[in-house]
C-alpha cells in the first residue's frame, strides 16, 4: 500500500493520516482544558450549542447513525476514554478512541445485522443538561461541556450510565461540526456488560 | 471455587503493576480479596484482605503506595509485610496478647515466571514452572517479541462483565469452530475495504489450514494462529486498520528502515492464544484474567500491555489496536456465553458436546510428552482441560480443603 498507488488521501473513512503525533499532542491539551473556569457565553452561543447536542442525542437515540456521521467533522475522533476524566491515549487504552474510518467502521459492524451483541438493539434514551460553552469566534473553534444520563434497555435488562461529555466544534461551510467527542463514563475503568451502544 | 482456585496455581498480576518497593494493589485469589504488595525491601506478598480482628477489609484502593494498611474500623494496623504493629488500647486483650500472632493472613506460596505472579495456597502444590510445563515455551516466545523481553501494564484496562459461568470464557478462548459464526459482524466490518486478513482464515475450511489446536497438559491450552502468516512485517500487513495507521506506518519506515517490520509487528498481537488454566489467557498483546463472582457471573479483564525498547509511538499504536477486539469481537462472544448460560438451565437436556474431532482417523496427533495436537475446530482443548478439572474436583479429601 504505497501513496503512489493511491494518490487521493482525503476520504478520511478510507485512509487514516491525521491520528499523528501533533493530533495525540492536541488531544491531551484539550482533554486538560475541560477542567478550566470558563467565562459565560452569550445566550444565542448557548442556545446554538444545546440544539446541536440535542439533535446529535436524538440522532444516536433514534439509530440514524449515519446522519449522526454527518455531524461530525472529516477529521474527527470519537472518544470513550477507559481512565476516568480521559488520560493520555497514546500509552492508555480507551473504550472507543475513533478516527472517522473506524467511526465508520462502528456504524457499518453495527449495522450487518450479525453483531450478535445488539441482537436486540438496544433502546436508549438519554438527557444532555448543563450545558457550557467556551466561544472563540476569531480561531473557528467552540468547545462544549455537558452532562448526562443516559438509559439503556435490552435484551429486558436496564441500564443507566452517566456522565459528561467534552465535544471540540469546528466551523465549516456548512456550519459547526464536531472534531472532537469524549465521553467520560462516571464508572469508565469498573466493570460493564455489553458495553456496545454509542455514547 | 474452592477446589479449583483454592488449590491450583492461579494467577494474580503481573510484577510490573507493583512498579515501586511500597506499592500495592488488591486482587482475587476465587473470592478470596488479596492485597499484593511489595515491601520496602522489592519482597512480593500476598496477604488476605481480612482483617484479623472482625474481618472488615484492611485495604479498599485498588492501587496505591502504603508501608501499612489501618483497618477502618477499629483500627488496627498492619504493615506491608502484614505483620501486625497497631492495636488500640490493648491492655483490653490482657497480658499474654501477641501481636506476632495476628498478622494478616498469607496465600502461602507465591512464584514468579517472568514477570506473571501466581499464588496457591496448596503448600504441596508442585513448583510453578513444573505447573506450567510446556507452556514455558509459549510463554517465553509471547514474552521475547518484546526487546528485552520488557513487557508492563500499565495502562488502565477493560473490565466486562457477563451473566455466565467462568468456564464459559475458558472453553472459548482455544475455540477455533466459533469465529467464523460468532465473529462475522466483525469479519464482514473488516472486509468492507478489502484488504484485511485479520481472522479472515478462521472462516474457510479452517481445518485445511495450517493452523492448529493444542492441549499442553495440566489444563492448559494453544492455539496457533502464526502459520497463517509469513516472513517479517506479515503480522503488521494483516491487521485491521487502526486510526493512524497509514501515517504512522510511513513514519516507522522513513525513521527505521531494516528495523521498521519488526516495530510494526510488535504493533499487533502475538498471533498465538495461550490459555494458562484456570484464570489466565494471552490473546494478542493483552493479559486477560478471568475472575468468577458468582456460578453466572464472571469478570474477564483485559490488561492492555506496553513494551520497552521501542520508540513511544509504537507503544500508541498498540493501544489502538488494543481496543478493537475489546470494542468489536469480544460483545459478540460474551452475548453467546450468556445465550450458553441461559440454556444451561434447561433440565431435561443435561448434556453438550464437546466430541468434535473426537475418534476421527488421523485427526489428533499425541507426542512423546503428552501434548495433543489436532485441527483448529476440534474440541480437544476441552477434553484435555477437563481431565485436569475432574481431578482436582474428585480428589480424595477435597471438600476439606480450604
Ligand atoms: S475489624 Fe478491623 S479493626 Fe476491627
Ligand atoms: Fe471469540
Amino acid at each position: 500500500m504505497t501513496r503512489e498507488a493511491v494518490p487521493d488521501y482525503s476520504d478520511t473513512s478510507r485512509w487514516s493520516y491525521y491520528v499523528d503525533p501533533s493530533f495525540y499532542a492536541d488531544l491531551v491539551e484539550l482533554s486538560g482544558e475541560w477542567y478550566d473556569d470558563w467565562p459565560p457565553c452569550a445566550l444565542e452561543v448557548k442556545a446554538d450549542a444545546e440544539a446541536l447536542l440535542h439533535r446529535e442525542a436524538r440522532l444516536l437515540d433514534e439509530a440514524r447513525f449515519n446522519e449522526w456521521l454527518d455531524m461530525y467533522s472529516r477529521e474527527c475522533l470519537y472518544w470513550v476514554p477507559v481512565t476516568p476524566g480521559g488520560g493520555d491515549p497514546r500509552a492508555e487504552v480507551s473504550h472507543a478512541f475513533d478516527d472517522r474510518r473506524r467511526l465508520t467502521d462502528r456504524v457499518y459492524w453495527l449495522r450487518t445485522g450479525l453483531a450478535f451483541c445488539q441482537i436486540p438493539q438496544s433502546r436508549t434514551r438519554r438527557i444532555v443538561g448543563n450545558v457550557e460553552v467556551l466561544d472563540e469566534p476569531d480561531n473557528g473553534r467552540r468547545r462544549v461541556r455537558s452532562s448526562f444520563l443516559l438509559t439503556e434497555f435490552r435484551a429486558g435488562t436496564t441500564k443507566l450510565y452517566s456522565g459528561w461529555y467534552g465535544h471540540a466544534l469546528t466551523r465549516d461551510d456548512d456550519g459547526w461540526k464536531i472534531r472532537t467527542k469524549q465521553v467520560n463514563l462516571l464508572d469508565s475503568e469498573h466493570g460493564h456488560e455489553n458495553l456496545t451502544i454509542v455514547f | 471455587m474452592r477446589h479449583i482456585f483454592g488449590y491450583t496455581w492461579v494467577y494474580l498480576a503481573h510484577e510490573t503493576q507493583l512498579p515501586t518497593a511500597n506499592s500495592f494493589r488488591t486482587a482475587y485469589l476465587g473470592l478470596r480479596p488479596l492485597i499484593l504488595t511489595r515491601d520496602k525491601h522489592g519482597e512480593l506478598h500476598a496477604l488476605l484482605n481480612r482483617c484479623r480482628h472482625r474481618a472488615a477489609t484492611v485495604c479498599r484502593e485498588e492501587s496505591g503506595t502504603a508501608k501499612s494498611f489501618q483497618c477502618p474500623y477499629h483500627g488496627w494496623t498492619y504493615q506491608n509485610t502484614g505483620e501486625l504493629i497497631g492495636v488500640p488500647w490493648p491492655d483490653a486483650y490482657g497480658t499474654d496478647f501477641r501481636r506476632k500472632d495476628w498478622s494478616l493472613a498469607q496465600v502461602p506460596r507465591i512464584e514468579t515466571y517472568r514477570g506473571f505472579v501466581f499464588g496457591t495456597l496448596n503448600e504441596s502444590a508442585p513448583p510453578l514452572t513444573d505447573h506450567l510445563g510446556e507452556v514455558r515455551r509459549l510463554l517465553d516466545y509471547w514474552i521475547d517479541r518484546a526487546p528485552g523481553g520488557d513487557v508492563r501494564v500499565e495502562s488502565g484496562a477493560h473490565r466486562m462483565v457477563y451473566r455466565g459461568n467462568w468456564k464459559l470464557a475458558y472453553d472459548n478462548a482455544a475455540d477455533g469452530y466459533h469465529p467464523a459464526f460468532s465473529h462475522r459482524s466483525l469479519l464482514q466490518m473488516a472486509q468492507r475495504l478489502g484488504e484485511s486478513r485479520d481472522m479472515t482464515y478462521f472462516g474457510q475450511s479452517p481445518d485445511q489450514g495450517p493452523m492448529y489446536v493444542q492441549y499442553l497438559g495440566n489444563g492448559h491450552n494453544f492455539i496457533d494462529q502464526r502459520p497463517s502468516y509469513d516472513g517479517a512485517g506479515s503480522f503488521w500487513a494483516n491487521q485491521r486498520p487502526q486510526p493512524g495507521r497509514e501515517g504512522f506506518e510511513e513514519r516507522i519506515r522513513e525513521r527505521y528502515g531494516d528495523q521498521a517490520d519488526t516495530y510494526l509487528d510488535l504493533c499487533v498481537g502475538a498471533q498465538i492464544n495461550l490459555n494458562i488454566f484456570p484464570n489466565l489467557l494471552l490473546i494478542g498483546n493483552q493479559i486477560q484474567v478471568i475472575e468468577p463472582f458468582a456460578v453466572d457471573r464472571t469478570q474477564l479483564t483485559w490488561y492492555a500491555t506496553t513494551v520497552g525498547g521501542v520508540p513511544d509511538e509504537v507503544n500508541a499504536m498498540r493501544m489502538r489496536t488494543q481496543e478493537d477486539f475489546p470494542a468489536f469481537g469480544e460483545p459478540d462472544d460474551q452475548a453467546n456465553f450468556e445465550e450458553c448460560q441461559r440454556g444451561l438451565a434447561v433440565p431435561e437436556v443435561e448434556w453438550v458436546l464437546m466430541n468434535r474431532g473426537y475418534g476421527v482417523e488421523g485427526r489428533q496427533k499425541v507426542s512423546e510428552d503428552g501434548v495433543v495436537t489436532g485441527p483448529v475446530t476440534d474440541e480437544l482443548h476441552m477434553r484435555g482441560y477437563f481431565e485436569e478439572w475432574v481431578r482436582l474436583m474428585s480428589r480424595a479429601g477435597a471438600e476439606d480443603d480450604t
